[in-house]
């Protein structure tokens, strides 16, 4: 529920069929239970219903609800492409597109280049990587609900909160953090990049212990630099993960709720309201309860990204083929 | 699927050699410790200080190195007041029930599409891989609306199944253990079927047994996800005797800062004591998850 969808880069290939065309028996009931069929079918079932009811079903269904008016308590009506043309005109739609899409870039910015030279560092320690690698992962294991409370306890803004101490040490402060409309979202995506930047250091870690030790042997031939190394060996050797971690990094915050809903809810003045928390707005909370539009506008959301992800595939392999 | 670790990366030995060099990348390498301590370690130490001053003391100087006196008044608060104790045990038993599932799915499901694989596996090897590709806000609503009307029996409103059974259906679990059954010597399997081995004894005695490592990564993962999931819980899980920890913090956001903080530090202590006991398989886990999704 919670894992961000991975688009994988290159689909698995269907396992191929085992038996031989020539070596198949009669296709009778008894014969397909004799040869395994039905054990299949029986190991086959945890997953057939787990996916069913809770993956494939409601993929179907999600369709079906945008096309109707329903409170799921009263009986659904289908109403054709209404919620759509309200969720489209929604006054609020171009400033939570906005804000989701600065949310977005700033998670970019903060927590795509900052690991890459973390992880370059960390890869040449030659003790106690370890050490630096669970430092960097803490806090990824912390639950978010405890970040962001947390979190919100620093930002307090009175003179005597966590960071206004800080900065006063300084002779700066204090500011209102959260309360400002400007810089509310850039401080729910600072906790934010704390919980996640070290799930992308190990991400890329990994990556380069895969990098051919001969490539940078090579390259010392040819008489490059360590600055040489890295720029013409260990990135372009990390472009696919660099590639995809983007991409994901992408949808995830595309789809983020947890920040702007327990730090500000939105506020102040609809300066912190995403995609996601109209979505929930508009289905659970008093002023909507109405499921059929917030299905749509997820529909749209999942529509855009997958049409991003599409466009950015097509276009990251020409340039890896070029 | 990686390298073994060679004894060098980016820089040579005779990099190495080079003081300029060396000095560089060693101060570079103390400087990202002390950041790391900072910004990783910072913010837990203080949550852990203030989980142990009194509020007075938390209000008036949070950032005295260390408190002016130390209380167990917080935790003694947070435990026998606000019970965490008690949503602490249902956090518990929703970890568990969705690692039972998600294990469940993912080694049978696996089984299925990379040993047995029946003719209509290619399908359904389509069919789970292409819920890869579907973000999870389409599913929210929709999943809500069948946990709130099922085709069988009546709501799983406050109902733990409701969190159990949809954490099963993750294609990434599925894809992860059928890929590594893969890599499984086939060999092995024939050999046991030659012997009479019927497909319930291949899945019990070889397989299973030869994909603990497997197992091992889902089950770091599920844990987890469970541990860290809100906006499921807390819209299927809203009655008092089924509320995990994450949900009812979030009610907690006004109480007094001292016991709030030692709430957050009891509901961190199981997450972090269980990465620092099993460090090397949860980094390998978030590492292999970079290489499954490249």
């Amino acid at each position: 529920m919670t894992e961000l969808m991975a688009p994988g880069r290159e689909v698995a290939p269907g396992p191929a069929p085992r038996v031989p065309d020539s070596q198949r028996r009669a296709h009778t009931p008894a014969s397909w239970a004799r040869g395994g069929g039905l054990s299949s079918l029986l190991f086959a079932l945890p997953l057939l219903v787990v996916f069913g009811l809770f993956s494939w079903w409601p993929i179907v269904s999600a369709v079906v609800m945008s096309l109707q008016k329903t409170n799921l308590v009263d009986p659904a009506t289908f109403v054709g492409l209404d919620n759509f043309r309200t969720v489209l005109t929604d006054p609020l739609l171009p400033t939570v597109i906005r804000n989701t899409g600065w949310f977005a870039l700033l998670a970019l910015i903060f927590g795509y280049p900052i690991p890459l030279v973390a992880a370059v560092l960390m890869s040449e320690l030659r003790r106690r990587k370890g050490l630096y690698s669970v430092l960097a992962y803490l806090p990824v294991v912390v639950p978010p609900v405890v970040a962001v409370l947390l979190w919100k306890v620093f930002y307090d803004p009175g003179p005597k909160g966590v960071f206004n101490t800080v900065l006063g040490w300084f002779g700066l402060g204090p500011f209102p953090w959260l309360a400002d409309s400007t810089w509310a979202m850039p401080l729910l995506v600072l906790e934010a990049t704390w919980a996640a930047a070290g799930g992308t250091v190990i991400i890329y870690l990994a990556a380069m212990i895969s990098v051919p030790v001969e490539l940078y042997d090579a390259a010392e031939v040819d008489g490059a630099s360590i600055w040489h190394k890295i720029w013409h060996v260990t990135l372009p050797q990390l472009r696919g993960v660099l590639f995809v971690t983007l991409i994901l990094q992408i949808i995830g915050t595309a789809q983020v709720f947890l920040e702007p809903f327990l730090f500000t809810n939105g506020g102040p003045n609809h300066a912190t309201e995403t995609i996601m928390l109209r979505v929930y707005e508009l289905a659970f909370t008093n002023l909507g309860n109405n499921f059929g539009e917030a299905t749509a506008l997820s529909l749209l959301l999942a529509a855009f990204l997958a049409l991003a992800s599409l466009g950015y595939f097509r276009l990251t392999r020409s340039w890896s083929t070029s | 699927m990686r390298a073994a670790p060679a004894d060098r990366a980016i820089l040579s030995s005779s990099d190495w050699r080079r003081r300029p060099v060396r000095w560089t990348w060693r101060s570079m390498h103390l400087i990202l410790l002390v950041l790391l301590v900072i910004w990783c370690v910072g913010p837990l130490a203080l949550m852990i200080k203030f989980a142990f001053t009194p509020t007075q003391d938390i209000l008036i100087h949070p950032m005295s190195l260390l408190p002016e006196q130390w209380t167990l008044r917080n935790i003694d608060m947070a435990w026998n007041r606000y019970h965490i104790g008690r949503y602490f045990l249902n956090t518990i038993w929703v970890a568990l029930g969705s690692w039972l599932v998600q294990v469940l799915v993912a080694t049978t499901g696996g089984f299925v599409l990379s040993v047995l694989r029946p003719r209509w596996a290619i399908a359904l090897n389509w069919a789970v891989l292409t819920t890869l590709f579907v973000p999870a806000v389409v599913l929210l609503i929709p999943l809500y609306k069948i946990i709130v009307d099922p085709p069988l029996g009546s709501s799983l409103i406050n109902n733990y199944l409701a969190v159990w059974l949809p954490a099963g259906a993750s294609a990434f679990n599925v894809v992860l253990v059928a890929r590594f059954f893969d890599s499984l010597p086939r060999e092995i399997f024939e050999a046991a079927t030659v012997d009479g081995a019927g497909p319930l004894r291949l899945f019990t005695t070889i397989v299973l047994p030869m994909s603990r490592p497997i197992i091992g990564v889902v089950s770091v993962f599920a844990v987890i996800a469970s541990w860290k999931d809100f906006l499921w819980p807390f819209l299927v899980l809203k009655s008092e005797g089924v509320m995990p920890l994450s949900v009812y913090l979030q009610s907690m956001a006004n109480v007094d800062k001292g016991t709030l903080m030692a709430a957050l530090s009891i509901a961190t202590l199981i997450p972090i004591a269980l990465f620092l006991a099993f460090q090397r398989m949860f980094l390998r886990g978030a590492g292999l998850s970079g290489a499954i999704k490249g």
